[in-house]
């Protein structure tokens, strides 16, 4: 009962995104919205691995810091070694996990404010690295990378190259889409399994948990290496589209919002993270026509929203009980 | 019978106070042995040591001859050496089942990958986990709050849950941080049964605890620990008339340490 109607939204909400959108979208004409919304499927990858850390009770707001490391090492290995994009995309979050672990271990023993200060500083830190290192060019940043080339098994065209294309954005929208649903089924797994039960009983009490014998070091670096994985994907696609990095692209502003989006959809939901980048998004565009009270507006809007629904938005339940 | 568990000298400074001073005592397989002492004695800080939460200033603890003391709280509680909490410490907001259910984590034998994939070894211990921890509840009578959120419990029901969580670790010895604090007479009185029958298991039971009735009633052997020393050891009948015991609750009323 319970399957057949989460099969029935999954399959709703593939139809809507890969299909409903885009005829929408080319019925109406406002081809801008495929980058926007490109724009929130990457944003919330990398929104959900903050959520990850926050699964494990800490608050992480250095996932810039990933994304950007995520986004030059595809960019330098196409740029610099020729290969393939899609290869790269596992690539940088495989070294952005690597490098989590190497960070992690000595950090995650912080909590609560500590964790929180010691990652905010980390996106910083990674952006001066980007300026000061040789392979990443500096404040030049890379431009021009070249777009995304095919894949094809056995002769069988699975993605075109992207260069051929007239208009790859579509391209880029569907791809991104996918990859986010994979992610964000990944994570479903995650919470679902053992291992979500796990990370709750590190939320909830790590003194206890070590008592009944959880390895409480390494789950949590576990849960960092995984989140530091979705940040350097999420990282690695947004290069492929602008076709350039700057140390610029990721700022602290950037970490910051991935904290929030987490926040505004609500942290006991594995999609919050999804629909907080969907609203955080559009509603920051939404609010360019006030001009000069836009920050002003935007923020005291946040901050109403964590007052009245701490829970965040998922706690209205629009989508039935998606209890994470 | 054998000694399980040797505490040798152990001895925890914190700063300039010596809260565990020079203690010696060995726990027998399947024995009930009470850690009493007026407040601050330092009880909570000897559990802490023997469970590897904190490392001994000096001396070491041994667990069926091999040396533990310094070792990781997880690696201990896997070899069989397990603490539950003087403050109701459970996880939450986790329902009752969920937190015995977690609480087995030592019995896995699948791995963290076989859990997430779901492999047949991960979904038969998940099946064992349900149905011991329904088997635990059931022997510590929560039944009937098997499906509330731990934090809505009422305290009687919380401290039984903390012995439910030591249960399921599938513990040779759980030490029991003053587990009949706050119960009222007729809580204590099922809750010492429900002790005796953690020790029918065959689990060995370290207790602190202030109840002294119920101390006296339960324990095979207790040791009574004065600002961090070991001042005696003995049946419950011979602590009641060492000299020594009797003056160190001498401030407190005769009553607290009879009958
Ligand atoms: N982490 C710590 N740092 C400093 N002092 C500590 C620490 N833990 C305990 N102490 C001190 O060590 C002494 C023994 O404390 P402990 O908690 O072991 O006593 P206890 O016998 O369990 O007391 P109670 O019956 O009140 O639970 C106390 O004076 C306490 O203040
Ligand atoms: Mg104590």
């Amino acid at each position: 009962m319970k399957r057949t109607r989460n099969i029935l939204a999954v399959a709703v909400f593939l139809l809507v995104v890969l299909i409903g959108v885009p005829w929408l979208i080319e019925a109406t004409g406002r081809l801008d919205l495929y980058y926007t919304l490109t724009s929130v499927a990457l944003l919330s990858i990398a929104s959900a691995g903050v959520w990850v850390t926050f699964y494990i009770g800490r608050i992480n707001i250095g996932q810039g810091a990933f994304a950007l490391m995520g986004g030059y090492v595809s960019a330098i290995l196409v740029v610099q070694y020729g290969v393939s994009f899609w290869l790269t995309l596992p690539l940088a979050g495989l070294f952005c996990a690597a490098a989590s672990v190497l960070i992690g271990l000595p950090i995650l023993r912080l909590r609560g404010v500590y964790f929180a200060m010691v990652t905010l500083v980390l996106t910083e830190v990674a952006r001066l690295l980007a300026l000061a290192l040789p392979i990443t060019n500096g404040a030049k940043g890379m431009v021009s990378i070249p777009l995304p080339g095919g894949i094809s098994i056995f002769g069988l065209t699975i993605l075109p190259d992207f260069a051929t294309l007239a208009n790859p954005r579509p391209a880029f929208y569907l791809v991104s889409v996918v990859l986010m649903v994979l992610c964000f089924a990944g994570l479903y797994r995650l919470v679902h399994s053992r291992i979500g039960k796990l990370c709750q009983s590190l939320q909830q009490n790590e003194e206890l948990a070590s008592s009944i014998g959880v390895n409480i070091a390494y789950l949590r670096v576990i849960a960092y290496a995984i989140s530091s994985f979705l940040g350097g994907l999420g990282g690695a696609m947004f290069v492929a589209i602008s076709q350039s990095i700057y140390p610029s692209s990721f700022t602290v502003t950037d970490s910051v919002n991935f904290m929030l989006n987490c926040f505004l959809g609500g942290l006991s939901y594995v999609f919050g993270p999804m629909i907080g980048t969907f609203v955080l998004y559009f509603g920051w565009d939404f609010l360019f026509e006030t001009g000069e009270f836009q920050l002003l507006i935007f923020s005291s809007v946040l901050i109403a929203l964590m007052l009245f629904l701490p829970n965040g938005l998922l706690s209205l339940r629009l989508f039935g009980k998606k209890q994470g | 019978m054998t000694e399980l568990l040797q505490i040798k000298a152990v001895t925890k400074r914190f700063g300039g106070l010596v809260a565990v001073n020079n203690v010696s005592f060995a726990v027998r397989e399947r024995e009930i042995l009470s850690v009493i002492g007026p407040n601050g004695a330092g009880k909570s800080t000897l559990f802490k040591l023997i469970s590897s939460f904190l490392s001994p200033t000096s001396g070491e603890v041994l667990f069926r001859g091999q040396r533990i003391s310094g070792l990781a709280p997880h690696i201990v509680a896997r070899k069989g050496v397990v603490r539950t909490f003087q403050e109701t410490t459970i996880f939450k907001s986790m329902t009752v089942r969920d937190n015995v259910i977690i609480a087995h984590h030592l019995r896995s034998n699948a791995t963290l990958a076989g859990f997430y994939l779901g492999t047949n070894t991960a979904r038969r211990d998940e099946a064992e986990f349900g149905r011991s921890a329904d088997e635990i509840i059931d022997f510590l009578d929560l039944g009937a709050q098997r499906h509330e959120i731990a934090s809505t419990l009422p305290h009687g029901h919380l401290r039984a849950l903390g012995i439910a969580i030591g249960l399921a670790t599938n513990p040779t010895v759980l030490l029991l941080d003053e587990p009949f604090a706050g119960m009222n007479h007729d809580e204590t009185v099922r809750a010492v049964e429900m002790v005796r029958g953690v020790r029918k298991r065959g689990v060995t039971v370290l207790l602190v605890e202030h109840d002294m009735p119920a101390v006296m009633n339960i324990s095979d052997r207790i040791v009574v620990l004065n600002f961090g020393v070991k001042i005696a050891e003995g049946t419950p009948k011979e602590i009641q008339e060492n000299e020594k015991v009797i003056e160190a609750y001498l401030g407190a009323e005769d009553e607290t340490i009879g009958f």
